[in-house]
C-alpha cells in the first residue's frame, strides 16, 4: 500500500486562507480587549438565579463611582440586559472601525442582541439551511459573541461585564473566547438544587484558572416591609455550603426585593434608584469587591478528581 | 481541509471560488507542480457550515466588516438597528471623471466618489446592512484605484465578491 503524507506532514499554506482568517478573528477580539482592565463574567450555570438583574445593577453601581465600564449580553437567545439598563431599541453607529454600543442613561455601555432584532416577540433565528440547524447555531451564536465583545466600539474600560446565559457550556463559550477572563462571580440561591447546579460552573472556572471567582448568593432571604422580619425563601443553605465545599468565597447576600425587580423592569437599577435599599447596599458592596479584584489573579486551582 | 495530489506528492493550492447562489459552493484547488485542477463542491449545508466561522474559502478579497456575521446570518434583523456613521461620505471630494482609475491604492475613502445612480442602488438595501455593503463597495473600489462607483462598478464587486443579494 503506498503512503499518503498526513494532513501534518503537508505545510499548511494551501492558499485557501481558513487558518489566517480565524488568527485574524483572534487578533480583532484581543485588540480590543487589550483596552479592557478587567473582563468580569457574571455566570451561574442555572437559570433563574437574577443574573441579568445583578449585572445590571452591579454594572451601573461601577458606573456610579466613575469606572468606565461595559456590558455585554451575552443571552443571545433571551436577551434582557438592554430593557434592565433603559437603553431598548437603541441605535447603534455604525463605524469601520467598529459598531458604538449603547450608552445608558446610569452610563455603561451596552450591546445586546436585542438592538439587532426587529421584533420584540421574535426568537432567534438564523439565514441557513433548514436542515440540521443545530450543528451551526452554536457554532454561529459564538461568532456573534465574539462580534459582541471584539467588534463593538468599547474604547478604554475598567470593567467590561458578559451577562452569561445558563448552562456551563455558554461558560466555556465565554472562555473559549476570553481565555484570560479576569473574574467570574457565581450567581446562585440558596437553594440546595442551585447549589448542585452551580458547583458544576464552579469547578470550570476553577479549571480554567480564572482570576478570581466568588459565589453571589441572590434571593438569600426576604425582610417583611410591615414588621422587618427576615424570613427565608429557600430551605437549606445552599451557598453557603458551596463556600465551604469549594472554598469560592462567597462575596454577597443579596436578599429579596421586589423592587429590585421592578426597577430593573421600569430600565433603571435599583442602586441608581434607592441605593440605600438592603439589596442595593448588597450589591454596592459586590462592586467594591469586584472594582478591589480588578487585576489580581488568585490563581485558580485544578481540583484533581480523583482515579 | 488540504488536498494532495497524488502523482506529484505536491500540495494543491486554492484557485478560485464560485458561489452559483443557490447555497452552494464550488473551490478550485491547482496542483503547483504539474497544474491539475480539482474542483471541491459543497452542498448547503456544507457551505453554511464553514460560513458560520465567519470565514470564506480562499481568503478575503475586503476585510472583515464590523459584526460581519450578525448582520450576514441574523433573520429578521432591525432596520433601524444602525445609524450610518460618516467616516465614508456618500459624495464627498473632487469628483471623479466618469471612469477615471487611480492607480491601486491612490484612491482614498475621501476621493471615491458614489454616482446618484449606486447611491439609489446603495438607499434599497437593508439599513441592517447598508453600512457595511457601502464599506465593502468602498474599500473593493479603493484596492482596485476605482475613483467612482456605478452600478457597473457594483455588479463587477459583486461578481467579484460573490455577494449575493448585496
Amino acid at each position: 500500500m503506498r503512503k499518503i503524507r498526513t494532513y501534518q506532514d503537508v505545510p499548511h499554506d494551501t492558499g485557501s486562507g481558513l487558518l489566517e482568517q480565524v488568527l485574524d478573528q483572534h487578533h480583532r477580539l484581543a485588540e480590543r480587549l487589550a483596552l479592557v482592565r478587567s473582563v468580569v463574567a457574571v455566570a451561574s450555570g442555572k437559570g433563574g438565579v437574577g443574573k441579568s438583574a445583578i449585572t445590571a445593577n452591579l454594572a451601573a453601581a461601577l458606573a456610579a463611582r466613575g469606572l468606565a465600564v461595559g456590558a455585554v449580553d451575552a443571552d443571545l437567545n433571551g436577551p434582557s440586559l438592554g430593557r434592565m439598563l433603559g437603553v431598548s431599541g437603541a441605535r447603534l453607529a455604525d463605524r469601520a472601525s467598529g459598531v458604538e454600543p449603547a450608552q445608558s442613561p446610569s452610563g455603561v455601555r451596552v450591546m445586546s442582541m436585542e438592538f439587532l432584532q426587529e421584533e420584540e416577540d421574535a426568537p432567534l433565528r438564523w439565514r441557513e439551511p433548514s436542515m440540521g440547524r443545530f450543528i451551526w447555531q452554536s457554532t454561529l451564536e459564538t461568532g456573534v459573541l465574539r462580534e459582541f465583545l471584539g467588534d463593538v466600539e468599547w474604547g478604554e474600560l475598567d470593567i467590561l461585564l458578559v451577562d452569561v446565559p445558563p448552562g456551563t457550556d455558554k461558560i466555556a463559550r465565554l472562555l473559549e473566547l476570553v481565555p484570560d477572563l479576569d473574574q467570574m462571580l457565581l450567581v446562585t440561591t440558596p437553594s440546595e438544587t442551585s447549589r448542585f447546579v452551580v458547583s458544576k460552573s464552579v469547578r470550570m472556572a476553577r479549571e480554567a484558572a480564572v482570576g478570581t471567582v466568588a459565589l453571589v448568593s441572590n434571593m438569600a432571604g426576604h425582610t417583611c416591609p410591615e414588621c422587618g422580619h427576615v424570613s427565608d425563601l429557600f430551605a437549606g443553605d445552599g451557598a453557603k455550603r458551596l463556600e465551604e465545599e469549594s472554598g469560592v468565597p462567597l462575596w454577597a447576600e443579596i436578599p429579596f426585593d421586589p423592587r429590585l425587580g421592578a426597577a430593573t423592569d421600569s430600565g433603571t437599577p435599583l442602586v441608581i434608584t434607592d441605593p440605600d435599599a438592603d439589596s442595593s447596599r448588597a450589591i454596592l458592596a459586590l462592586a467594591d469587591r469586584v472594582e478591589e479584584h480588578v487585576g489580581i489573579r488568585e490563581g485558580g486551582v485544578v481540583e484533581e478528581t480523583g482515579s | 481541509m488540504k488536498f494532495l495530489c497524488l502523482d506529484c506528492d505536491d500540495i494543491m493550492k486554492f484557485a478560485e471560488r464560485q458561489l452559483p447562489g443557490d447555497g452552494t459552493l464550488a473551490a478550485v484547488f491547482k496542483c503547483g507542480s504539474c497544474g491539475r485542477e480539482m474542483a471541491m463542491l459543497t452542498n448547503p449545508m456544507e457551505t453554511q457550515l464553514v460560513s458560520s466561522l465567519g470565514i470564506k474559502i480562499g481568503g478575503r478579497e475586503v476585510p472583515a466588516q464590523p459584526m460581519e456575521l450578525a448582520r450576514t446570518s441574523l433573520e429578521g434583523g432591525r432596520d433601524e438597528a444602525f445609524v450610518l456613521s460618516e467616516d465614508i461620505p456618500l459624495t464627498s471630494g473632487a469628483p471623479a471623471a466618469q471612469g477615471e482609475e487611480a492607480s491601486p491604492g491612490e484612491a482614498t475613502a475621501g476621493r471615491i466618489v458614489w454616482t446618484s445612480e449606486a447611491a439609489g442602488r446603495l438607499e434599497r438595501v437593508p439599513s441592517f446592512v447598508r453600512g457595511m455593503v457601502k464599506r465593502i463597495y468602498t474599500d473593493w473600489a479603493r484596492e482596485r484605484g476605482v475613483l467612482e462607483i456605478t452600478p457597473d462598478i457594483m455588479d463587477r464587486a459583486r461578481t467579484e465578491l460573490g455577494l449575493e443579494g448585496m
